[in-house]
């Protein structure tokens, strides 16, 4: 199986912080990771490969800085690697960034599943995975939790939220996979030191073929952000406190009762 | 594009097996408000198969109109049928917003939509508010875990597409509209276009406890309780109020309760009447999921704890002690 992996490097939000004033985010000092459900969706591909055999590669759009987010994904089994790095890339939504990944996934070769993880830590939307399947025509399945392949099908178990589902999808397809059964393996000091080496495939915006630049970075994009900022907080309401725990817990109780919400 | 020749608010009502998903219902009410504001028409859209009960009901939540898809193909959702539907109903309506429920199955086909429209998706949408002066939908939604809240807008391209999280609108009584039109449409999604079949559905374990989105009080506890033992008395006061105990994220990772139980961020929005919390501090990835609580009861020993930002009441006390004391205290006042 020709398999490709699409990953993001983020901002680790354990660690991000607001400026009060811009609502903007503080970026500096702030560590940059592999997005986490990508490393599970990586760890699918790779027990696809070794189910199946053949082939692992990952893709990411981003600054030449993300070359150590793939490099962390050929040290636990990412065969090739590709950036596509460009200022044209910019600024793109989901629309922009999945229409570029997918026109590099054609160059790059002939596909049996592209896995994508579900959403990013940083924008949350977990679109790119659908309009990277759009932009293919190829079939998809989303919240994916187990796949295999059967009779040239891919044979998917999907986390629902109340329950399960078991989806036969056509071959190619877009996979987006959920946490659950994909916990990603660690790296050695071996294959840490082998990707260390790896050469990563760097492509420009003028380097991936038949590319409308149109519909890449901020002009390919449909939808922008008007402004952001902080989770807002409020000022307390009635402040119940007693000498003692417990005769706080009597009053809460009384104050619940008269106000009739009990 | 030109803009003014989209309009109309349009909003996915999802059906299943037990009827109209409560967030469509949701999405209704908060839609009639924006289609008032926008001196537009409110479109209900339902697709599946059956629909005649779910179509009545729509009829009495405030519309103006409903398009109706009824086959037997959309009975099972299919990504390849309900894009396929959508678009052609985009294409022969121009609605100026779609608005749907993020579901499974709004988040697996709105984005695609928009992308086959090519247009502007926004996913799971917490806040609404249409502008008068530019006449674009402001979507707010949290990023970064929580952290930040981003406005985002479509605002060159229709129909604007998006997905709401359930929980954050309430059902309002609405006043039936006299002559709701409903149309039938006929589409037919030729077999071999769908790539996708399900072949199995494994339900959840039937399980006779609320469900946290449905409870009308909720007491919910964190990190501070240290021992599953300690989860009782909790539980005891959530029984005896009629409602549900829910948690916040480190006792989902410790396996003590599943992701169902857990309000924030990575879990569910609610808006009970009466919210509890206990020994919670109130990290945003938590408050965003329950401030739009009617009544919001915070018990902490820290008096500065972030909770009590958004508290009505603000209870400084040891939850192991105030907890016993509240149940026993409830116990006499209700003999």
């Amino acid at each position: 199986m020709n398999i490709l992996v699409c990953v993001k490097q983020v901002p680790d939000t354990e660690e991000i912080k607001i400026d009060p004033i811009t609502g903007s985010l503080i970026r500096e000092g702030v560590a940059a990771i592999l997005n986490p459900l990508d490393a599970c969706a990586l760890e699918a591909a790779v027990r696809l490969k070794e189910a199946y055999g053949g082939k692992v590669t990952v893709l990411s759009m981003g600054p030449p800085q993300a070359k150590e987010a793939l490099k962390q994904c050929v040290a636990v089994g990412a065969d090739e690697a590709v950036l596509i790095t460009d200022r044209a890339f910019k600024d793109a939504d989901t629309l922009a960034t999945s229409y570029a990944l997918s026109m590099t996934a054609k160059q790059l070769g002939e596909f049996d599943v592209i896995v994508c993880g579900k959403h990013t830590l940083d924008g949350e939307t977990g679109q790119v995975g659908p309009q990277i399947a759009e932009h293919m025509d190829w079939s998809q399945v989303t919240h994916v939790m187990d796949m295999k392949v059967e009779e040239g099908k891919l044979v998917a178990v999907r986390e629902m939220e109340d329950g399960r589902e078991v989806v036969e999808a056509t071959l190619p397809c877009v996979a987006s996979v959920t946490k659950a059964s994909y916990t990603p393996r660690y790296p050695t000091i071996k294959s840490k030191l082998a990707a260390g080496k790896k050469e990563i495939l760097t492509l420009s915006a003028d380097e991936i073929k038949n590319l409308d630049k149109e519909r890449i970075g901020m002009s390919g994009s449909r939808t922008k952000v008007a402004k952001s900022f902080s989770a807002p907080t409020g000022q307390a309401g009635m402040v119940i406190q007693e000498e003692t725990g417990e005769a706080t817990g009597r009053k809460l109780a009384r104050i619940l009762h008269e106000a009739k919400l009990v | 594009m030109d803009k003014s020749l989209y309009k109309n608010i349009w909003v996915y009502v999802e059906t299943t097996e037990d009827g109209i998903a409560k967030v469509s219902l949701e999405l209704l009410s908060e839609a009639r408000k924006i289609a008032d504001a926008a001196a537009e028409k409110l479109v209900a859209v339902l697709v599946g198969s059956d629909l005649d009960a779910a179509v009545e009901t729509v009829c009495d939540s405030g519309v103006d109109e409903v398009i109706v898809v009824d086959a037997k193909t959309y009975q099972t959702y299919s990504t390849d049928a309900y894009t396929f539907v959508f678009a052609q109903l985009c294409k022969k309506y121009k609605p100026s917003v779609l608005f749907m429920g993020a579901t499974d199955n709004g988040k697996d086909f709105a984005p695609r939509l928009a992308c086959r429209l090519n247009t502007g998706a926004i996913a799971d949408t917490t806040e609404l508010y249409y502008n008068p002066e530019t006449k674009d939908v402001e979507w707010t939604k949290p990023a970064f875990g929580g952290n930040l809240m981003a406005t985002i807008v479509c605002d060159e391209t229709r129909p604007q597409i998006g997905t709401i999280r359930r929980g954050v609108f309430k059902i309002m009584p609405a006043e039936k509209k006299q002559d709701v039109v409903i149309t039938q449409e006929d589409i037919a999604t030729p077999q071999e276009m769908i790539r996708t079949l399900v072949k199995e559905v494994i339900a959840e374990k039937a399980t006779k406890d609320i469900k946290i989105e449905d409870a009308e009080v909720i007491v919910a506890i964190g990190r501070g309780v240290k021992e599953q033992e300690q989860t009782a008395m909790f539980a005891e006061l959530a029984e005896m109020l009629g409602g549900a105990l829910a948690v916040t994220r480190p006792l989902v990772d410790k396996e003590w309760y599943t992701a169902k139980c857990q309000i924030g961020q990575s879990g569910k929005m609610v808006s009970p009447k009466l919210y509890i919390g206990c020994g919670i501090s109130g990290a945003v990835q938590h408050t965003a999921g329950m401030c739009s609580s009617d009544v919001i009861v915070a018990i902490n020993t820290d008096a500065s704890a972030p909770i009590f930002g958004v508290a009505d009441y603000a209870v400084v006390g040891d939850m192991f002690e105030v907890v016993p004391a509240l149940i026993d205290e409830l116990k006499k006042i209700r003999q």
